[in-house]
C-alpha cells in the first residue's frame, strides 16, 4: 500500500491509498482523480493517464520502457517529468509520491 | 413532489463512464443503472486479453469500486433485464414486471456476439466470448494439448487464439473470408497476423467456411468445407449485434444501431443511446456509423453526460482501436474505407514491426501500426489536423514522423 498524492487540474490535492500490484492509474480511476481519462484502461495504448512526477521523485520510479517512451514523446502537454501512470506499479517504496495531473489528456 | 431518476440501461463501460463523469460534473440528480449481468459496469477489451491470460483478476475489470456507487446516489438493479420502453409514460419494464419510470433515459445496452444458425451450434462446448461468465467457461478448457477451434479470426477470435496458443493450447482458426481481421485492417497487416499466428504455431484456414458441430450431447467434431475437424472446444466470434430491439419496438429509427445524432440524441428528446448500440452521426467523419470500439463509447458517454449537465460537448478524437496479441501491439486509427493509396513504413514480411498508413489525396485518414507507437501517436494528431503527407517521406525510414506533413 502507498499514498500517492494528486495534484488534480483545478489545483485541488486528492491523496488516494492504492493497495501494492495496482497501477497507480488504477488507483486514481477507481478513486475519480480529475483528469486522468485512462481510455484503453492500461494497455498503453492511448496515453490519456499522463501525470508529471514531482522533481525527488524522478529517479526513484521504475524505468520508462520503449512503449512508454515513444507514446510520451507524442502526448499533448508533455515534458520532461511526464510519465504515463498506468505503466507504474505500486508498492510501498511509492508511499508519498506526488504527481500533478496535466490540464487535459488529448 | 419526486423525479424520477436518470435511467441508463444496461452497465456496460459506456454506462460506468457516464456516471462517472456525470459525478465528476456534481450531476445533482439521482441515477438508475439497470443491467442483465450480476456485476457492475466493468472493462471489456481485457477479457479476450489479460484477463483471459489469467494476469489479472476479476475486481480490476471494474470501472469503479462498489463503494463509488453508493457515495454518488447511482441505483444498481443488476441481473435485471429490461423488455419494454413506453415511452409515453417514460417508463420501462423488467422481464420480473417492474416497471421503473424515468426523466432522461440513456440506452447502452451494447452488442452481442452475432449467433451462429448452424446445425449442431447449440451442442455443449460451442461458446460465445462477450462476458466475465463466458471467460471464466472458456478459459477452465484453456489446458496444454486440448484442442481448440475457433469460428472467425477477426480481434476476439485470434486475441483468444494468441492467449491459448501461449498455454500450450492446439488452436486453429477458421476463416470464411480470404483473409483475416478483413473488417478492421487492410490486406498487408492481415497477412502480417496470419504469419504471426503460424510462428506462434496456431493453424490459420482461411477461405473456410464451417458447416456444422457433431458430437453426442457435447461437441467432438467440427465440419469444415466437408472435412471434420475433432476439437474440445469451439469459441464463435463472427462479429457483433447491436442490442437494439427495445429501441425500435418502441419506434425509434434503428439502422444498424439506434439512430443518435453528433450529441448521441435519439428523436425523442428524453432518451439517448450510446456505446455498441448506437449509430451515431460522427461529429468528425461525416457519415453516421455503429463503432464497436471502447474508445468511442466512452467519447459518447462524455458527451452525453455534458449535454444532460448542460455543458459544451467535449472534443472529439478521431477513433482509434488497438489489439493485443503475444507481444505484437496493433495500435489503429482513423478508418481507411475511403483510401486511394497505402504507404508502408518497415517490412510487414519480417519481423514483427511496421506501420501501414492510408492516403486520400495525400491526406493521412487512417493508420494500422504494428509495436509502431510513435507513427500510431503521430498519425492520430495528423489524421485529426487532416494534414496532407508526403508520402515518400512516410515511407522512408531515416525521416522522423514529426517531418512528414507535405
Amino acid at each position: 500500500m502507498a499514498k500517492i498524492i494528486f495534484e488534480e487540474p483545478d489545483g485541488n490535492e486528492h491523496a488516494v491509498d492504492i493497495a501494492d500490484g495496482l497501477s497507480i492509474m488504477e488507483g486514481a480511476v477507481k478513486d475519480s482523480v480529475a483528469g486522468i481519462d485512462a481510455d484503453c484502461g492500461g494497455a498503453c495504448s492511448c496515453a490519456t493517464c499522463m501525470v508529471y512526477v514531482a522533481a525527488d521523485w524522478r529517479d526513484r520510479l521504475p524505468a520508462k520502457d520503449s512503449t512508454e517512451q515513444a507514446m510520451l514523446e507524442f502526448c499533448p502537454e508533455v515534458d520532461e517529468s511526464s510519465r504515463l501512470s498506468c505503466q507504474i506499479k505500486v508498492s510501498a517504496a511509492l508511499d508519498g509520491l506526488r504527481l500533478k495531473v496535466p490540464q487535459t489528456q488529448h | 413532489m419526486s423525479v424520477d431518476p436518470l435511467v441508463i440501461i444496461g452497465a456496460g463501460q459506456a454506462a460506468g463512464q457516464l456516471v462517472a463523469s456525470l459525478a465528476q460534473e456534481r450531476f445533482a440528480g439521482s441515477v438508475t443503472i439497470v443491467g442483465d449481468e450480476p456485476h457492475p459496469p466493468y472493462q471489456r477489451p481485457p477479457l479476450s486479453k489479460k484477463f483471459l491470460a489469467g494476469e489479472i483478476e476479476v475486481d480490476r475489470l471494474f470501472v469503479k469500486p462498489a463503494a463509488f456507487y453508493d457515495k454518488a446516489g447511482t441505483r444498481l438493479m443488476l441481473d435485471t433485464r429490461v423488455v419494454g420502453l413506453d415511452r409515453q409514460a417514460r417508463a420501462i419494464k423488467t422481464e420480473a414486471g417492474g416497471t421503473l419510470r424515468y426523466s432522461t433515459l440513456v440506452i447502452a445496452t451494447g452488442s452481442r456476439p452475432r449467433p451462429l444458425a448452424l446445425p449442431g451450434a447449440d451442442l455443449d462446448g460451442v461458446m460465445y466470448l462477450r462476458t466475465i461468465a463466458d471467460v471464466q467457461a472458456i478459459r477452465h478448457y484453456l489446458e496444454p494439448g486440448r484442442r481448440l477451434v475457433i469460428v472467425g479470426g477477426g480481434y476476439i477470435g485470434l486475441e483468444l487464439a494468441a492467449v491459448a496458443a501461449r498455454r500450450g493450447v492446439e488452436v486453429t482458426v477458421l476463416e470464411q473470408a480470404p483473409r483475416v481481421m478483413a473488417r478492421g485492417v487492410g490486406p498487408i497487416v492481415s497477412a502480417f497476423y496470419e504469419r504471426l499466428h503460424r510462428e506462434e504455431g496456431v493453424t490459420i484456414a482461411t477461405g473456410t467456411a464451417v458447416t456444422g458441430f457433431e458430437g453426442n450431447g457435447r461437441l467432438e467434431q467440427v465440419i469444415c468445407d466437408g472435412l471434420r475437424l475433432a476439437a474440445d472446444l469451439v469459441v464463435v466470434g463472427v462479429g457483433a449485434i447491436s442490442n437494439s430491439e427495445l429501441a425500435r419496438e418502441a419506434g425509434l429509427a434503428v439502422d444498424n444501431g439506434i439512430v443518435v445524432d453528433a450529441q448521441c440524441r435519439t428523436q425523442d428528446p428524453a432518451i439517448h443511446a450510446i456505446g455498441d448500440c448506437a449509430s451515431q452521426s460522427h461529429p468528425l467523419l461525416d457519415q453516421r456509423l455503429r463503432l464497436e470500439s471502447v474508445h468511442s463509447a466512452l467519447e459518447q458517454a462524455r458527451t452525453v453526460a455534458a449535454a444532460i449537465c448542460g455543458r459544451p460537448a467535449p472534443t472529439v478524437q478521431t477513433p482509434w482501436f488497438w489489439s493485443d496479441q503475444y507481444d505484437v501491439k496493433l495500435q489503429m486509427a482513423g478508418l481507411s474505407a475511403r483510401h486511394d493509396a497505402v504507404v508502408v513504413r518497415g517490412d510487414p514480411d519480417r519481423g514483427r514491426s511496421f506501420a501501414v498508413f492510408y492516403l486520400r489525396q495525400e491526406e493521412l485518414i487512417a493508420v494500422d501500426a504494428v509495436n509502431r507507437a510513435p507513427e500510431f501517436m503521430m498519425s492520430k494528431q495528423l489524421i485529426a489536423e487532416r494534414s496532407r503527407v508526403d508520402p515518400a517521406k512516410l515511407g522512408d525510414e531515416r525521416v522522423a514522423m514529426k517531418d512528414v506533413r507535405l
